[in-house]
């Protein structure tokens, strides 16, 4: 395949793979498995998996994140530079669309009506997936683990503290438990 | 300046939402909602609501949608090279450290202490939501609370389906649309 044939190739799949993706990352990066993987065998298995645990390390969008290391490794730069385009661009139309059409009916009644009843919808789903992540940090039963659960929320709900201190705080938590247990190991 | 308040704003989203899907959630209410009151809470959840019933990351839903909504077809660009900015650089620092140290014990460490917090943070913003998506559009003084029994039903209704048959989210949330409207019409609509 050459070059420039196999840059279209990446940038259609991703683009396809976004459009139709629906709920989170973990969907698309299964999606992109099976294309890159199975289908076009550009990636071996074990690529894709160790691609799929630094994506999710990563700050930022998994999917993003997904697509800047698949389009790297399969075509340098310009690789990363298109897989990434064809991730964002279908949301970004999308929601310039809905964007448009929101303005122009978010004050008619019935449609106002149709979105507090989705609320409540999207509350659920919500709390659904809070509950089910949750009770997955309390059966590990680590009582640093949901300790910090525990302080996080009541400072982030009750406290209102800066999502971001809270964020760096875990992390710098987190790096010197690891250093630590470094240490300890060394010795 | 307020495009580059648009940039560095979802710059923060990108760089500090760690772990995917729900975790900019938070971060988006704490930059657009609290801090700037570039939407209301109400215009916030009804955002949640069209990105999960549409393609795409949360994160480059929210930052087109405020984007344009601020600075029109240049603030959505602009917010959304904002938001991905963080990961173009971080993760291909991240995949060099991988690859160079195979430091994969100390990242999972991380994320390890990392993931509680999120889970919590996600936790918070989902009882602001869910505190929205129950409060009467119109209440009756505006500063006392009042519920809207409907939307609290339907929530309860909408949890069951979701956590005893794992119902369909979109479904589900349409369903919720559709139930609210009819409840609107059969009660003498807007008046």
């Amino acid at each position: 395949m050459n070059r420039r044939r196999k840059l279209w190739t990446l940038f259609s799949s991703m683009l396809y793979i976004s459009a139709f993706t629906f709920g989170g990352g973990f969907v698309i990066v299964s999606l992109m498995q099976k294309k890159f993987v199975d289908q076009l065998h550009w990636l071996e298995e074990e690529e894709m998996l160790d691609m799929t645990a630094l994506a999710q390390a990563s700050p930022g969008a998994i999917a993003v994140n997904a697509s800047i290391l698949v389009g790297r490794k399969v075509a340098g730069w310009s690789g990363m530079a298109v897989a990434v385009l064809g991730t964002i661009l279908p949301p970004m139309l999308v929601l310039s669309a809905v964007s448009l059409a929101y303005q122009a009916f978010a004050t008619n009644p019935w449609v106002a009506a149709a979105l507090k009843g989705m609320q409540a919808g999207v509350a659920a789903v919500i709390v659904d997936v809070s509950w089910r992540l949750g009770s997955r940090v309390v059966k590990e039963r680590d009582p640093l683990a949901m300790g910090l659960m525990v302080v996080a929320f009541l400072l982030s709900y009750a406290a209102h503290v800066n999502v971001i201190y809270l964020i760096l705080g875990a992390a710098l938590l987190g790096i010197a438990k690891a250093l630590w247990m470094g240490k300890r190991r060394a010795a | 300046m307020m495009l580059a308040q648009l940039f560095l704003s979802f710059l923060q989203v990108g760089a500090f939402s760690v772990g995917g899907g729900y975790a900019a959630m938070p971060l988006i209410q704490a930059q657009v909602v609290e801090r700037f009151g570039w939407l209301t809470m109400a215009e916030f959840t009804n955002l949640i609501t069209i990105a999960e019933m549409t393609p795409g990351p949360i994160a480059i839903n929210a930052a087109t949608f405020v984007g344009l909504r601020i600075g029109g077809v240049a603030g959505a660009l602009i917010a959304t090279f904002g938001c991905i900015l963080p990961s173009l650089i971080l993760v291909s620092l991240l995949s060099w450290v991988y690859a160079r140290f195979r430091s994969g014990q100390a990242m999972q460490t991380v994320l390890s202490l990392l993931r509680p917090v999120v889970v919590a943070l996600i936790t918070s913003a989902a009882l602001d939501i869910l505190f929205t998506a129950v409060s009467a559009i119109r209440p009756l003084s505006p500063d006392s609370f009042s519920l809207d029994w409907m939307n609290a039903a339907l929530f309860g209704g909408a949890l069951l389906l979701l956590r005893r048959w794992k119902a369909n989210p979109i479904a589900v949330m349409a369903g919720c649309g559709g139930m609210y409207l009819l409840f609107t019409a059969l009660t003498g609509g807007m008046a």
